[in-house]
């Protein structure tokens, strides 16, 4: 289905990428959102609570990120389509939550513009040290999608996405920016209505006597109900059967936390965004995201010109990692080089990918500031002498 | 034998009215013998079958804990929330669907403790929320730890020479962080508690309800206070029923007076209402009404 024109601001802005993500948010469908302040976030849901009062629909904000966190989730499950949005410290606080989400299987989206840390760090600065986090943070085992936009268009843009795979897997998706995409001014395009698509959220077609809350359809992803239509339906974070009640036992564990994971396989295999370029003969591939990815853009022109032969992979959907295209990757380049504003996080899949066919160089950066391109470069060159 | 299982026997087509508001396909629960929480249930029942309520419309919020474990036997729609979390989810419930009657029903350790922060703020905005707290004074789920409800001189798990900490009186901090309906009952006044939750139901704004409630297992039997029934007999014994009552004198303890009643009862705009007329103040006609439901042109929901 088409955007609702009531939040599609068309036209060509000039926008940071925070206020971008929010417009991102209102073309999505998204009509509540709970936020607590924190920076360098904040002017998402300051956007938020000016824009919504004229689209229809509710911005509060909440005593503290777990609040704001589960408040969203009680409004998807009275029929909205909701999101909040934090930074470091605050989405700490908000791993319960996800893990609730991605329990109950809540189509919900998180977006976190990334500062310095650990604990307070840098409130700020940039980093790129909660990918892991962002995959993993919550305890026990389950999926969830993140993507890292670029810039400012990719903030408006991926948003949409993240609604749209969140409606479609029905898991909690993570809008990963960082400090520097979201306060960086740019070109946004926003196009008319008629030509954003969106998911629309899969409500069952089965009458109340009929529908289990949690039988797996297609793609081994139940079909959403929403409160008051008369389903009389149970929602609980405790290991459930179909039906939705506490089953605590090991197939019913084994079951449900194998299919939490399983029912992204598509969005793994084929589906993730990326952006390569000069892949075709490359003996070294860069691999980045977010900010990153443009400062190593520059490192890879001045390789280039030094006659080596540099590619391009740019991660947009960070998880699920694309393992499969990088193991490709690996059986035909020398190496991949990894630079990230963390001490390194996603080499960490980059090596598990490669598996030993490439070296892998990972280019640490402990956020704060991004990196110089000639430190990439040196890695290139590096590389290229292996 | 003893002389109840004769007393107990049940005709086969006995029905007893409280089935069609329970998930009877989940029984029997979890609850021990003597424990408050299932006679908060047959109340709550009771209430909603009185006040001729739409069970379609009505949902239920629980946290973690032996009260959070109301909502998955609720046959309504029922969320089993995170611990402490209720009132948030419950929040973001009521606001993208304010035709629910939004009921959050959990234990003092959940809704004061991990949760109470949610709690007085939810109170602040005049949520339209219907909270019902039953209180036994101890983290049962658990074991028997202290809660911040417990009396002093009590022993619990983790307070095995006594509790030293002063408990929380829950009846002032809701009437102080601006509840627009505050009582306590016990379980041993089930027809006033059912009349009282009836009272919340076709009340606005956030009302809550504090029901003293016995834990043989881990409070009653640990500080010497006997079984359920014995729990009956102090609450019958202790209680004084003082409508209006001044609740910052009300605060309970480990075996004096119980004074229970309506405490407060006043009308303050409740949130959406604020929220409404803020907008259209500073708005005017630019203000859309929230339309919060995903517009779906293929749902076909057949109700």
């Amino acid at each position: 289905m088409h955007a609702d024109p009531k939040g599609v601001l068309t036209g060509v802005h000039f926008l940071d990428g925070d206020h971008a993500c929010c417009e991102g948010t209102l073309a999505a469908g998204a009509r509540f959102s709970a936020g607590y302040p924190i920076t360098p976030s904040t002017e998402v849901v300051e956007r938020f609570a000016s824009r919504i009062p004229t689209v229809g629909g509710i911005f509060i904000q909440m005593e503290d990120e777990l609040a704001a966190s589960i408040a969203i989730q009680g409004a998807v499950w009275g029929g909205a389509k909701a999101f909040t949005v934090t930074s470091g410290p605050g989405y700490s606080l908000m791993m319960e939550h996800i893990g609730y989400a991605a329990m109950t299987e809540t189509p919900c989206v998180f977006v976190n513009v990334q500062r310095g840390g650990p604990s307070t760090g840098l409130p700020t600065l940039p980093a790129q040290a909660d990918m892991m986090q962002a995959r993993w943070g919550s305890h026990g085992d389950y999926g969830i999608v993140a993507l890292c936009p670029s810039s400012p268009q990719e903030c408006f843009d991926l948003t949409i996405e993240a609604f749209n795979l969140s409606e479609e897997f029905r898991v909690p998706v993570m809008m990963m920016l960082d400090e520097c995409v979201g306060h960086m001014t740019e070109k946004v395009v926003i196009p008319k209505a008629e030509e954003i698509e969106i998911t629309p959220r899969r409500f069952t077609k089965e009458p109340p006597e009929k529908f289990h809350v949690y039988e797996p359809k297609e793609n081994q992803v139940p079909e959403m109900v929403q409160a008051g239509a008369g389903y009389r339906f149970h929602i609980t974070g405790l290991t459930h059967d179909e039906r939705g009640y506490p089953n605590m036992n090991i197939d019913a564990q084994d079951r449900l936390v194998r299919r939490l994971q399983d029912k992204l396989k598509p969005l793994a295999n084929g589906r993730g965004l990326c952006e390569t370029e000069n892949l075709e003969d490359a003996e070294v591939v860069v691999v980045s995201y977010g900010i990153t990815a443009r400062v190593a853009q520059r490192a890879l022109q001045l390789a280039r010109r030094r006659g080596i032969r540099a590619g391009k992979f740019r991660l947009i959907t960070a998880w699920p990692f694309p393992l499969e295209r990088i193991r490709e990757l690996a059986g035909r380049v020398k190496a991949f080089v990894v630079p990230e504003l963390n001490l390194g996080q996603m080499v960490y899949e980059v090596e598990r990918a490669a598996a030993g066919q490439a070296a892998v160089l990972s280019v640490t950066h402990a956020g704060g500031g991004v990196h110089d391109p000639e430190a990439i470069l040196n890695a290139i060159v590096e590389a290229a002498r292996l | 034998m003893s002389e109840m299982e004769c007393v107990m026997e049940i005709p086969e087509d006995a029905f007893n009215p409280v089935e069609p508001f329970l998930r009877m396909d989940r029984m029997p629960h979890i609850w021990c013998a003597g424990c408050g929480i299932g006679t908060t249930v047959n109340c709550f029942v009771r209430a909603l079958l009185n006040s001729k309520a739409d069970l379609d419309k009505v949902a239920i919020v629980s946290g973690i804990g032996c009260t959070g474990r109301v909502a998955g036997y609720a046959q309504m729609d029922s969320f089993h929330t995170t611990h402490g979390r209720a009132i948030p989810f419950a929040t973001g419930l009521k606001l993208a669907n304010p035709e629910l009657q939004v009921v959050v029903y959990s234990g003092d350790g959940d809704l004061f403790a991990i949760g109470g922060n949610h709690f007085i703020h939810a109170a602040r905005r005049n949520m339209d929320l219907k909270v019902i707290c039953v209180n036994n004074m101890i983290y049962a789920m658990t074991g028997g730890q202290s809660a911040p409800t417990t009396p002093g001189h009590a022993t619990t798990s983790t307070a095995p020479y006594g509790v030293f900490e002063p408990a929380f009186n829950l009846v002032s901090l809701a009437e102080a962080a601006g509840a627009s309906y505050v009582a306590r009952w016990t379980t041993y006044h089930v027809m006033q508690l059912a009349r009282s939750m009836e009272e919340i139901f076709k009340k606005k704004g956030f009302c809550f309800i504090e029901v003293l409630s016995p834990c043989p297992t881990l409070y009653q039997r640990r500080n010497k206070m006997g079984d359920g029934l014995e729990a009956m007999k102090y609450y019958k014994k202790a209680s004084k029923i003082r409508h209006g009552a001044p609740t910052s004198e009300c605060a309970l303890t480990k075996d004096g007076e119980i004074v229970v009643g309506k405490f407060v009862d006043r009308d303050r705009p409740d949130y959406l209402e604020l929220l409404r007329s803020q907008m259209v103040e500073s708005l005017g006609e630019r203000y859309a009404e929230p339309e919060m439901a995903c517009e779906d042109a293929e749902v076909t929901c057949s109700l």
